[in-house]
């Protein structure tokens, strides 16, 4: 616990969970495609779909895929903004009852590449991404990321790991699809990578694809 | 954090609360004192040049329930608020107005109750004509404050209602105005004493779930009870209860109180018939 706990951020209203966090959880997809999709649908699931227009929460969520800061006061604009950009969006009620209530799925597409992220805003703009194109995981914005998707074989994931100089906090892993062996993994580091290590990392033969998602906020 | 802490540390020291404040941040966080004291002034440097922008302004806000109050109010004084209350009154509501028209604010501690304390410190700069650093030591020990109640009990309006978010807020205030009227640190206690036990209780039941009614007006009515708690305190009337056991008194009310009244839109003015209506209207209009 600490007074910035208490006094601050500064941010665009109106609601921590409602506002906040969707810029937030928006900036996550923003950061994993290195910029803004060419189209994206958000599936707004309980209180984020009940309320999100009183909440601005589609402004907020436009605005953080836009990559726009917390505090940026084009937020208010960001449906504009989008409009303007040529970024394809659409809204869209879902039902499920497992998960957090203010939760919102982004599924979007770069370059014909989909991408699909789950993430909750679960309180004083605290975030937690749950799942990142189908690997199941909890992140929560504070600490870079890098995703990677990799050939299913032996030895692999060694191969990757060996080549960062940073610390592992988390690491989520799945298998996609044992027929073409392909398999992804999340990895959450303490601290950011260089541009060397990233490099490095990209030209394995193993790794097939690699993004990498500086920290949030 | 303990209010009985910073007293005894005070008292040990013979150092002024604020910097006291900061140690003891050092001390559990291991966060550099100077970093810190920065980092709360470019806060407070933020909050008070918002403060000079939306002062009495109109406001289109999300759902147009408010939006014109602080405008209103900026434009009459019948001299029953005094300067310094109206000011500040103003810039509350014109904060919280902001806020609900997705403006740019500072969280403090909430983004609901974000008006109170800028309402008090933007006052004390424009009516008290107080200096930067002597605004700055008050916003510390506000902080302190509010992370007291934090660590204690909860500021969030849904775990504890809305005693937890407007009430931590004026507790705040009420304790950075007496300091920065030179109240020694007993008064501090007193003022951020007698405002928590003056809004505890208060439950969080904003119309259909958005920070506007009843939440822009509270902003504003907090900031009287900040100044009255203030001013008493620095009479010398003292808060026969102790802060920490008022938090830890607030703590519990907010566990007794039933979920209608967290944050749910359920309860209180919430699940009028007038609220109702104009739900309805809203979601229609908004489409």
């Amino acid at each position: 616990m600490s007074i910035l706990d208490v006094v601050g951020p500064v941010m665009i209203g109106p609601s921590s969970s409602h506002t906040l966090g969707a810029i937030r959880i928006g900036r996550f997809v923003n950061r994993l495609l290195g910029e803004k999709p060419d189209s994206v649908v958000f599936y707004l699931c309980g209180s984020f779909s009940k309320t999100y227009k009183g909440h601005g929460t589609d402004r907020a969520l436009l605005g953080g895929v836009l990559g726009m800061a917390d505090d940026d006061e084009n937020i208010k604009k960001s449906i504009e903004i989008a409009s303007s950009t040529g970024l394809a969006f659409r809204f869209s009620a879902f039902e499920n009852e497992e998960v957090h209530p203010n939760t919102v799925r982004i599924e979007c597409q770069k370059n014909g590449i989909l991408h699909d992220v789950w993430g909750a805003s679960i309180g004083g703009g605290a975030i937690n991404i749950f799942r990142v194109n189908g690997v199941e995981c909890s992140l929560n914005g504070k600490a870079p990321v890098i995703f990677v998707v990799n050939r299913d074989v032996p030895g692999a994931l060694s191969k990757i790991l060996n080549k960062l100089e940073i610390n592992v906090a988390n690491l989520y892993l799945k298998r996609l699809n044992r027929l073409k062996l392909t398999a992804a993994a999340i990895i959450e580091l303490d601290d950011a990578p260089s541009k060397k290590t990233l490099e490095e990392l990209k030209k394995l033969d193993v790794v097939l694809e690699l993004y990498y998602i500086p920290k949030i906020f | 954090m303990l209010f009985e802490d910073l007293k005894r540390l005070v008292n040990g020291t013979q150092l002024p609360l604020h910097e006291v404040v900061l140690s003891y941040e050092m001390l559990e966080n291991g966060e550099d004192p100077q970093t810190l004291k920065n980092d709360l002034s470019k806060l407070l440097k933020i909050m008070l040049e918002i403060s000079d922008k939306i002062y009495g302004k109109k406001f289109q806000t999300l759902t147009g329930l408010t939006g014109e109050n602080g405008f209103l109010l900026s434009k009459v004084d019948d001299g029953l608020l005094g300067e310094f209350i109206h000011c500040a009154v103003v810039t509350a509501i014109s904060m919280s107005e902001n806020n609900a028209s997705m403006g740019r604010i500072v969280a403090c501690p909430t983004a609901g109750s974000c008006g109170v304390i800028p309402g008090i410190f933007y006052a004390l700069k424009k009516i008290k004509k107080l200096d930067f650093e002597t605004l700055l030591n008050g916003f510390i020990v506000a902080g302190g404050i509010g992370e007291i109640i934090a660590a204690k009990a909860t500021i969030s309006g849904a775990v504890s209602g809305c005693q937890a978010e407007i009430g931590t807020a004026t507790a705040m205030a009420a304790a950075g105005l007496t300091y920065c009227m030179n109240g020694n640190i007993e008064m501090v206690e007193s003022a951020a004493s007698i405002s928590l036990k003056s809004l505890m209780g208060l439950v969080c039941d904003p119309v259909g779930g958005f920070v506007e009614v009843p939440c822009v007006k509270r902003n504003g009515t907090a900031v009287g009870v900040a100044v009255v708690a203030s001013q008493m305190a620095l009479a010398g009337i003292e808060s026969v209860i102790p802060f920490d056991e008022v938090v830890d008194a607030m703590k519990k009310v907010g566990k007794s109180l039933p979920e209608s009244l967290k944050e749910t839109a359920l309860g209180g003015v919430a699940s009028t018939p007038t609220a109702r209506k104009i739900l309805k209207d809203i979601i229609e209009n908004l489409g």
